[in-house]
C-alpha cells in the first residue's frame, strides 16, 4: 500500500487555543478520506498544514512522498487545493483565471490555454468562460475553483468544505464531479461538516473534535459502533401497533419500540434486508396494512452524538442536504 | 490522471533556474493586475484625475500667493509640476497598500500559495503593474503641466534622468506600501494606515512651498525628506525654479541622494515585504 498522505503528531495552536492536538492521518493512494467534524474541530487547520499554507507547531507530514515543511515546492507541484471560498480573481473572467493559474503552475502559454479550455469544458463553464467571475453563481464559482485546483493534474486533492453554502442541486453536481475525479485515481482529502457528504464520498472517515481524532474507519464501521440496522414500519392504523410489534418480535435482535403518534414500530435487526421480507410477509398474513417500511442504518449524526456526547454543530444540515437525512432510505 | 502527464509537467518545471521563474511568474501576476485595471477603469480614472486636480488647484488658486521666482504665477507653475509628480508617486502607494491587504485576506492568496510559483512574484507582479500605472499617470501629468505652462528647459538626457528617477523611486516606495499592506488586518485599516504615513512626507516637503517659508525646527526634516529631494532633483534636471535654503548636503546633491534613497528603500522593504508575505497567516 502506498500512502499519498501521511501525517503524524500534527499539532498547532493559535495563542492559547489548541487547533490540533497531535493527530495522525494516513491516506492511501487513490482513496478518499473524509475529515469530519463541526466548526473549530481542526479540519481546516489540518488541510492548511498539509497543503503547505500553514506551519505545524510540531509533528511531521508528507504528501505525495514529499515533506510539507522542507519540500514545499515539490508538494505544491503534486497537490490541488479548493478552499471554503472561491480562491479566484473576481475581476477576471473564468478563462483568464485558469490561464493565470496555469502559467503560475509553469505550463507554457499554449498548454495553459489548452488546459483552461479543457477544464472549462469539463466543468460546464464554457458558455461563461469569457464573463467576469462577479456574474457567476455560487455553484459556478465553486466549479471554477475546483477547476483551478486541477490545473496541474494533481495526484492529491484537498477539498476544504467543497459544498458549504451551495444549494442542493449545486451540491449534487459537485459530488458528481468529485466522484468522477476519484474514479480517475486522484487521492482526495475532503473536509466536511455534512455527515451525509462524508458518507457519500469517503472511503474512510476520520472524525475530529476539538483538535483530536475521536474515531476513524469506514462509514459502516463507524455506524456499527452505535448499533446495527433498524427496521422502521409505519402502519395504517394506530390500533394495530401493539399486535404488530408482537408478531414481528421474532425477527428482531432486540425488543421493538413503538411510537403511537407516528404509528411507527422500530425493530433492531441483525439481518438487514432479509428481515424486511419476513416482516412484510408476516404482517400481510395477519392483515395488518403497512403505510411505509424502510431499513434504517445509523446516520453519522448518531455516530457523532454517541462519540462526543454532543451533536455535530451545524443545525442547518438537515435543511441543506439534498435528500432530507431523516427520510432517506437506507443505502448500502 | 496518468503518471506520464504528471512527469511531463514536472520536467517542464525542472530546468529553469529560480530567478527565471521569478521573472515569468511576476509577468503573469502583473498581467492579472493590468487586466483588473481594464475591468475597473474607474480606478485608473480617479488615479489620474486627482493629481490633475491638484495641478489646476495649486496652479491657479494658490499659485499667486506663493513666491518662488521673478515671474510670479508662471514661476510657481514651473516649480509646482515636479512637486506634483513627486506627490503623485507617493499617493499611488496608498492604492497598492489597500490592494495587497485585500488580496491577502482573500482566498486567492491561498491559491497562489498552493501553486509551485515563486512566492515573491505575487508582490513583484503587483508592484510592476503599479509601476506601469504610475508611469502612465506621470505621463498624463506632464502633459497637463505643459498645458498650464510648465516647460523642460534643460536637455533631453537630463529630463530622461529625471523620469528614470521618478520611476525608480515610485517602484521602490510601492514596496513600503506592500509591506504595510501585508501587516494590516483588513482593508478598512489599510486604507487609513496606507495614507497616514504618506501625509507628513508629502506635505512637510518642498513640493508646494519653498523650505525657507517653514519654521526652522521643521527645516531639517523637510530638507532630508526623500520627497523633497525627489522634487528638488527634478526641478534641477528640468531647469525649473529651485529656491534653495542654503548649502546643505541634500540641497547640493539631491539627484544622488534621491537615487540612494530609492535603492535603500528597495533594499530594506522588498525583503521585508516578501518575508511578511511568507509569514502572513502562518
Amino acid at each position: 500500500m502506498t500512502l499519498a498522505i501521511k501525517a503524524s503528531g500534527l499539532a498547532k495552536a493559535y495563542g492559547d487555543v489548541i487547533a490540533l492536538n497531535g493527530i495522525d492521518i494516513e491516506v492511501e493512494q487513490g482513496t478518499v478520506l473524509g475529515l469530519l467534524g463541526p466548526n473549530g474541530s481542526g479540519k481546516t487547520t489540518t488541510v492548511r498544514i498539509l497543503a503547505t499554507l500553514l506551519q505545524a507547531d510540531s509533528g511531521s507530514a508528507s504528501v505525495g512522498g514529499f515533506d510539507v515543511a522542507t519540500q514545499q515546492d515539490e508538494v505544491r507541484s503534486v497537490i490541488g487545493l479548493t478552499g471554503q471560498y472561491a480562491a479566484v480573481d473576481e475581476y477576471l473572467t473564468g478563462r483568464e483565471n485558469l490561464e493565470l493559474f496555469g502559467r503560475l503552475f509553469h505550463l507554457s502559454k499554449f498548454d495553459a490555454a489548452k488546459r483552461a479550455a479543457e477544464l472549462l469544458d469539463r466543468f460546464d463553464l464554457t458558455d461563461a468562460a469569457d464573463r467576469g467571475i462577479k456574474g457567476y453563481s455560487g455553484g459556478m464559482r465553486r466549479r471554477l475553483d475546483l477547476a483551478a485546483s486541477l490545473i496541474g493534474r494533481p495526484n492529491v486533492l484537498f477539498l476544504d468544505e467543497p459544498t458549504t453554502g451551495l444549494d442542493p442541486r449545486s451540491r449534487q453536481g459537485m459530488w458528481e464531479v468529485i466522484e468522477a475525479l476519484v474514479a480517475d485515481g486522484t487521492t482526495v482529502l475532503l473536509t466536511t461538516q455534512y455527515l451525509e457528504e462524508a458518507d457519500q464520498l469517503a472511503d474512510r472517515i476520520v472524525v475530529l473534535d476539538h483538535g483530536n481524532v475521536i474515531a476513524q474507519g469506514t462509514s459502516d464501521q463507524l455506524k456499527s459502533q452505535v448499533g446495527g440496522d433498524r427496521i422502521e414500519i409505519v402502519l395504517e392504523n394506530v390500533s394495530e401497533i401493539a399486535r404488530a410489534a408482537e408478531l414481528i418480535a421474532e425477527f428482531g435482535s432486540a425488543p421493538a419500540t413503538t411510537e403511537d403518534v407516528t404509528k411507527t414500530v422500530l425493530l433492531p435487526v441483525a439481518g438487514g434486508s432479509t428481515a424486511i421480507v419476513n416482516i412484510v410477509r408476516k404482517l400481510d398474513e395477519n392483515k395488518i396494512s403497512i403505510a411505509d417500511i424502510a431499513l434504517r442504518r445509523p446516520t453519522l449524526d448518531d455516530v457523532f452524538l454517541s462519540l462526543t456526547g454532543h451533536a455535530a454543530e451545524d443545525k442547518t444540515e438537515t435543511l441543506d442536504s439534498p435528500k432530507g437525512r431523516r427520510g432517506r432510505k437506507a443505502r448500502r | 490522471m496518468s503518471t506520464a502527464t504528471q512527469t511531463s509537467v514536472k520536467e517542464n518545471t525542472a530546468p529553469r533556474p529560480k530567478l527565471g521563474w521569478l521573472v515569468t511568474d511576476s509577468i503573469a501576476v502583473s498581467r492579472r493586475h493590468l487586466l483588473k485595471i481594464t475591468r475597473v477603469p474607474e480606478s485608473l480614472f480617479f488615479a489620474l484625475i486627482q493629481p490633475v486636480m491638484f495641478v489646476l488647484l495649486f496652479a491657479f488658486v494658490f499659485g499667486g500667493a506663493i513666491d518662488v521666482g521673478p515671474n510670479g504665477a508662471q514661476s510657481y507653475r514651473e516649480y509646482l509640476i515636479p512637486g506634483i509628480l513627486a506627490q503623485t508617486v507617493m499617493f499611488a502607494v496608498a492604492g497598492i497598500t489597500v490592494g495587497i491587504t485585500e488580496d491577502a485576506s482573500k482566498g486567492i492568496m491561498d491559491r497562489f500559495r498552493s501553486l509551485p510559483m515563486r512566492p515573491g512574484a505575487v508582490l513583484t507582479g503587483h508592484t510592476l503593474a503599479s509601476l506601469l500605472q504610475n508611469t502612465l499617470v506621470i505621463g498624463i501629468l506632464s502633459v497637463t503641466g505643459y498645458a498650464v505652462g510648465w516647460r523642460i528647459h534643460n536637455g533631453a538626457s537630463d529630463a530622461a534622468l529625471a523620469y528614470l528617477m521618478f520611476a525608480l523611486f515610485a517602484y521602490a516606495i510601492t514596496w513600503v506600501g506592500a509591506w504595510i499592506g501585508l501587516k494590516m488586518p483588513n482593508t478598512e485599516v489599510a486604507s487609513t494606515a496606507g495614507l497616514a504615513w504618506i501625509f507628513p512626507f508629502t506635505f512637510a516637503s518642498n513640493i508646494f512651498t519653498p523650505v525657507a517659508t517653514m519654521p526652522t525646527w521643521l527645516q531639517p526634516f523637510v530638507l532630508w525628506n526623500p520627497v523633497s529631494c525627489l522634487a528638488l532633483s527634478a526641478r534641477q534636471l528640468f531647469g525649473n525654479p529651485t529656491p534653495l535654503l542654503g548649502d546643505s548636503f541634500p540641497e547640493r546633491y539631491p539627484v544622488q541622494l534621491s537615487f540612494a534613497y530609492a535603492i535603500l528603500l528597495l533594499a530594506i522593504f522588498a525583503p521585508l515585504a516578501v518575508r511578511a508575505f511568507k509569514t502572513r497567516n502562518k
